[in-house]
């Protein structure tokens, strides 16, 4: 064989390779969303939404996991955003150069893609154990600590994509530092904030690991923020690893229902901030 | 004010770290070092060893990255020189999208599809195919479960998958175009021109990205738990039940009675958490690199 010919022959064994790989890559995604909603389909009716999670045999619905999904990632998101958000804004506004923000930077990064279940145990540590019970307020901190490195990066992301010149322009007329960035950087970004919220939230509804010895489950309706709160993730998890069939089609049904929330969230920040991108 | 919540970020780390040593000291002191070495198991006895979970988790995370690194790799190169122009935003979102679904949808998934699928096609295959060569005859030995080490580390690298693919069409976009044009203008074919222009020239950040994913992979809980088996023993075989250090967390914290069990499943925690540390610390710190060369 020439030369020419084995490198030719190399050259199209590696291209199909990387297209067998990408089809493969992809067909994972159908493959999951295809038997998400061929079993949870099946489960679906009016009583999911209005009934409480029932006992094996009996009928029910997951209404209580998904309030307290609702309630615990809509706290965790009002604590942690604005946290995120002000640590954002110093390392984009404030101290762009500091060797502060490098650090915080190297930090978050980290906290970002650390495992969960540790966030889990530490606010077991900080709040659980001293509190001697578990609780829905504890789940929902636990939930805002994840929310925050996800504000914070594109926060600072966002930033620093609002050109120099707008800011120059409003401190030209006068205006404070502290307008200056609000009133222009922050509206100039509005865009690219948001999709960081859509993304943190869409990050922590799925999330499973630190609510387990935080929140715990509850059977029942429950408002009190400090008792234990049910969550649909945990439901998923105790339903699915049970015997009984009902419950196991009731956890299908609430992981379809979570990933079409998820993939629609991830979905609208998408366009949101490509809308942005192409407007400009 | 901004300044304060920027230090709260460095607080959190300092916190996760202090309340989860604090949390493991009666572990600590009641086993040691030996705590790593032993494989002993035993809420019954109060004795604990993590021996079994690091293996296990160690296990998996190889596994996945066996599987995830080339499929990963093939489809960034698909996506920066073989796709078709109309196709490469939509194929990269799709992609991407995986990455977002909850984690523990990939655990029921694994538990109720993929696990019977292996056990009845794949895993009696493999037995078979396997049974009589020697090192691979340990390593695909015993009856097919289904769930077990091979099962979970599939998942993962299902999981992980979409980081290493993102990260690295990331860093492959950051070659010059002019390197691939002079490579491609002295007659180099596609491949050659990826293998001894563009992996070279970023091979820092591709491994970043790697690291990023084995970070993902090391730490992952729900989808592990599922399929894992949640046995402690370690077993040179890929297709036994198995348990990870997350796993083991996931399943019996709520249900540890007593401090030193309660204990010993924080100093797991610690352990995992100081070992994922590392691993993404080290690929930050190469993706950093990889940025200010291309900046």
């Amino acid at each position: 064989m020439s030369l020419y010919a084995s490198r030719r022959g190399a050259n199209s064994a590696a291209t199909t390779l990387c297209w067998v790989a990408a089809v493969f890559g992809l067909s994972w995604l159908a493959l999951i969303l295809g038997s998400l909603v061929y079993e949870g389909v099946r489960g679906l009716s009016p009583a999911v939404f209005t009934e409480m999670t029932p006992p094996p045999g009996s009928k029910g619905g997951l209404l209580n996991a998904i309030a307290g999904s609702l309630v615990m990632t809509i706290i965790g998101v009002a604590i942690g955003t604005p946290l995120g958000m002000l640590a954002g804004t110093y390392m984009a506004e404030y101290g762009r150069y500091s060797k502060l923000t490098m650090i915080v930077r190297f930090i978050n990064d980290i906290l970002l893609s650390a495992p969960s279940i540790v966030i889990g145990l530490f606010v077991y540590e900080i709040l659980v154990h001293p509190m001697g019970h578990f609780s829905a307020i504890s789940g929902a901190v636990a939930l805002a600590l994840l929310v925050v490195p996800v504000v914070v990066r594109t926060t600072e992301d966002m930033l620093l994509l609002v050109p120099g010149s707008m800011r120059e322009a409003a401190s030209a007329l006068g205006a404070p530092r502290a307008h200056v960035v609000a009133k222009v950087a922050y509206r100039a970004a509005k865009a690219g904030l948001i999709t960081g919220v859509l993304l943190a939230v869409a990050r922590v509804s799925g999330e499973t690991a630190p609510l387990l010895f935080t929140a715990l489950n509850n059977q029942f309706w429950s408002s009190d923020l400090t008792a234990p709160m049910a969550s649909l993730p945990v439901v998923i998890f105790q339903f699915a690893l049970s015997p009984y069939k009902d419950w196991q089609q009731l956890a299908w049904t609430g992981a379809l229902l979570i990933t079409v929330a998820v993939l629609a969230l991830s979905i609208a920040a998408r366009a949101l901030s490509a809308g942005r991108r192409n407007s400009k | 004010m901004t300044r304060a919540a920027a230090v709260i970020v460095l607080v959190i780390l300092a916190g996760v770290i202090v309340s989860l040593v604090y949390g493991s000291m009666p572990a600590i002191q009641a086993f040691g070092f030996g705590f790593l070495t032993s494989q002993a198991w035993n809420p019954v006895t109060e004795n604990f060893g993590a021996a079994a979970a690091i293996y296990g988790t160690l296990v998996t995370s190889i596994v996945a990255m066996v599987i995830a690194v080339p499929v990963g790799l093939g489809v960034a190169t698909f996506l920066t020189e073989l796709c078709p122009h109309a196709l490469r935003r939509p194929i990269g979102v799709a992609i991407e999208l995986l990455a977002g679904i909850p984690s523990i949808i990939y655990g029921i998934w694994g538990l109720f599809v993929l696990a019977p699928f292996l056990q009845s096609h794949v895993q009696p295959a493999l037995i078979s195919a396997f049974g009589d060569i020697p090192f691979f005859s340990t390593l695909f030995a015993g009856p097919p479960y289904g769930i077990g080490m091979l099962t979970a580390g599939f998942i993962l690298a299902i999981m992980v998958l979409p980081f290493i693919a993102s990260i690295s069409r990331d860093v492959f976009e950051t070659v010059p175009p002019v390197l691939k044009e002079a490579a491609w203008g002295i007659g180099a074919t596609t491949w050659e021109v990826m293998r001894y222009v563009v992996v070279p020239y970023t091979r820092v950040g591709v491994i970043g990205g790697m690291m990023l994913g084995l970070g993902r992979a090391l730490g992952e809980t729900m989808a592990v738990t599922f399929v894992i088996g949640n046995a402690h023993k370690i077993s040179g075989s890929l297709l036994a039940p198995g348990t990870t250090i997350s796993a083991t967390i996931a399943n019996e914290f709520t249900e540890a009675v007593g401090d030193l069990y309660t204990s010993a499943l924080i100093e797991l925690g610690l352990i995992l958490f100081v070992i994922t540390f590392f691993v993404l610390a080290l690929a930050r710190y190469m993706l950093m690199r990889i940025e200010q060369k291309s900046a």
